[in-house]
């Protein structure tokens, strides 16, 4: 038998260590090359759009001179759109919440429900954009309006809000629950007392991440059909409408004819950015602040 | 003294009441919740009705085959041919693309967060890599068309302006963090104890990594993959603005190619008259590209369930 010879295992091991620590670096640069784009995405897009940028850009109107365009009719199209669906995907998304983690029995009504939703949060965004045309715009005959694109926004980010709140509502520790029942509370009293205020920071979380998701969607609208053209600012839901992603879109297409317009879609990433890191920010604010731990 | 008794007794009378009646609202609320539900459901039927309904009337006029199997796209020549077939292979070039550049780093990028990167590190990247997944998709398609395009043209000067290449890298950078994370996630439920045990034994990191946390994680890092496959083919903005609308039947990367997706959009933009067979022609490319994605995410579902590593 041969006997262990110590220089070549020495050899062996720290031929192995040598590679591990080459493996190592490989895999940092892997991740660092994830962010060095994404650095180099916002360094793109502020040094292409921040100069025409400034307040007239985002209270100016729609133009097709690019000295004079502004934002302000997709910023007041964004809000309006939220309007619409944030309530409504509020409501439903809890309420499914609700029904699925305090009311449903355990079966195959739930199990299928649940999949559903889970399969739903997988379908492209644009086929809900075709969901939406179909129904609101032509059965419906909204038209191309902002009730028709916000309920298709709500139904697209729908599964999302339900999740988030589904997770809320399990933090709620069953001590609380108990306690509540013990004094006699009812099961919607309990539901209204005490588990909602718990689980409410996370449910407000869940869905300012998911109406982000909504504001910077555009595949749906452009089936929806918000035209390129400039269109007056609504004043209510039944009005047309165009928000900032939709607006980036046209300006980025039609900048091989005007060079300027490149620019004009940068400084509207740059709003929209802007816009999506607020909401984040506050989302995370909320969590932290005032979410509980029973610990 | 009877008075009072009386107005005892009214008052436990109106009392019982209103309980019922509370009793009654409690009733109502599970019934009222689960219609709140059930639109969750109803906006299933709907896709899949309106996709199914619409589509027959297309292949009224175009036969499925013909549908399948023709590499002509032509739905505005006067003897117009609508053959999926370049779509399909427009679509999953640029899929195969992102893949490309996404399966490698992004794995890489898991292995590094899970098993090397120090605590503090890690608090710092992850957020960093979550960033990149909340950026909007029509960013990533303005950066495609204005800066990656560009750069790439440098390298490959037979590029056309619009392509199917730089969509399909952009793409891939978009869906790394969701390879990262969903894989990373997989190999944190490798128990700290199986890999110790290996480093006890001298094996190196590399060593845990490819004998115990890549097998132990498989089945969750393909899943993440087959998930990341789905978001690339239902993606949608940045292939339509950075690979044009030319429904090429080819493989050559640097021309190009539409996607299924993008034919959607052109579709819709086009004003093309309710009824038509262009109309039409829409429903049918939404349902195979709903077909597509919604196989994939079962497929994902089925192997991180049944293949799952069970460790005792």
């Amino acid at each position: 038998m041969r006997q262990l010879n110590p220089t070549l295992v020495e050899k062996r091991t720290n031929k192995k260590i040598i590679i591990n620590h080459i493996a190592k670096s490989l895999f940092l640069a892997a991740t660092l090359f994830a962010l060095i784009v994404l650095a180099i995405l916002l360094y793109r897009v502020c040094s292409d759009g921040i100069a025409f940028l400034n307040m007239d850009f985002i209270t100016g109107k729609l133009s097709t001179d690019p000295e004079k365009a502004g934002i302000f009719g997709a910023i007041i199209g964004t809000l309006w759109l939220m309007l619409v669906v944030a309530p409504v995907t509020m409501v439903l998304g809890v309420a499914t919440a609700i029904y699925l983690e305090l009311y449903a029995k355990k079966g195959k009504l739930r199990d299928f429900i649940q999949m559903n939703i889970g399969n739903l949060a997988g379908v492209p965004s644009i086929v809900y954009g075709i969901l939406g045309m179909t129904i609101f715009v032509r059965a419906l005959q909204l038209g191309n309006v902002v009730l028709a694109g916000g309920l298709t926004m709500a139904l697209l980010i729908l599964p999302i809000t339900i999740v988030a709140s589904q997770e809320a509502l399990r933090t709620v520790p069953s001590f609380m629950t108990e306690g509540s029942y013990g004094l006699g509370a009812t099961k919607w009293q309990t539901i209204q007392n005490v588990i909602l205020p718990i689980a409410l920071p996370g449910i407000l979380t869940g869905a300012i991440l998911s109406l982000s998701r909504a504001i910077g969607e555009t595949a749906p609208l452009v089936v929806i059909g918000i035209p390129a053209l400039l269109i007056p600012i609504p004043g209510s839901i039944f009005d047309k409408f165009t928000v900032l992603p939709v607006q980036i879109y046209y300006w980025t297409l039609d900048s091989t004819m005007v060079r300027e317009y490149a620019n004009l879609a940068a400084a509207t990433i740059i709003v929209l950015l802007i816009v999506l890191f607020l909401l984040n920010a506050t989302a995370i604010f909320i969590r932290n602040k005032f979410e509980k731990t029973f610990d | 003294m009877s008075d009072k008794q009386f107005n005892v007794r009214e008052l436990m009378k109106q009392e019982t009441t209103l309980q019922r009646w509370k009793m009654k609202g409690e009733k109502m609320i599970p019934t009222l919740l689960f219609l709140f539900t059930s639109i969750s459901i109803l906006t299933t039927i709907g896709i899949i009705y309106i996709l199914f309904s619409e589509s027959v009337h297309f292949f009224r006029e175009v036969p499925i085959w013909e549908f399948f199997s023709s590499t002509n796209l032509k739905p505005l020549s006067a003897n117009p041919s609508f053959g999926v077939l370049p779509l399909l292979v427009g679509t999953f070039t640029a899929t195969i693309i992102a893949l490309i550049v996404a399966i490698p780093i992004g794995l890489m990028s898991a292995i590094y967060l899970s098993e090397y990167a120090p605590k503090k590190l890690r608090k710092v990247l992850k957020p960093a890599l979550e960033v990149l997944a909340g950026i909007p998709t029509i960013v990533y398609g303005f950066f495609a068309f204005t800066f990656v395009t560009p750069m790439l043209k440098h390298i490959i000067p037979g590029l056309e302006s619009t392509n199917i290449l730089s969509p399909g890298i952009v793409m891939g950078v978009m869906i790394i963090p969701m390879i990262a994370s969903l894989s990373e996630d997989a190999m944190n439920a490798v128990p700290t104890a199986v890999k110790d045990g290996a480093l006890a034994m001298g094996a190196t990191r590399l060593e845990v990594v490819t004998k115990i946390v890549i097998p132990g994680a498989l089945s969750g890092i393909v899943a993440s993959i087959v998930l990341a496959t789905s978001r690339a083919i239902g993606e949608t903005m940045i292939v339509t603005i950075a690979s044009g609308s030319t429904k090429n039947f080819t493989f050559d990367v640097t021309q190009s190619m539409q996607t299924m997706t993008a034919y959607i959009v052109e579709v819709t933009g086009g004003d093309a008259p309710a009824g038509s067979t262009i109309y039409y022609s829409l429903y049918a490319v939404a349902l195979t590209l709903f077909v597509f994605t919604l196989l994939m995410n079962i497929l994902a579902n089925y192997i991180s369930k049944k293949w799952k590593a069970q460790y005792e």
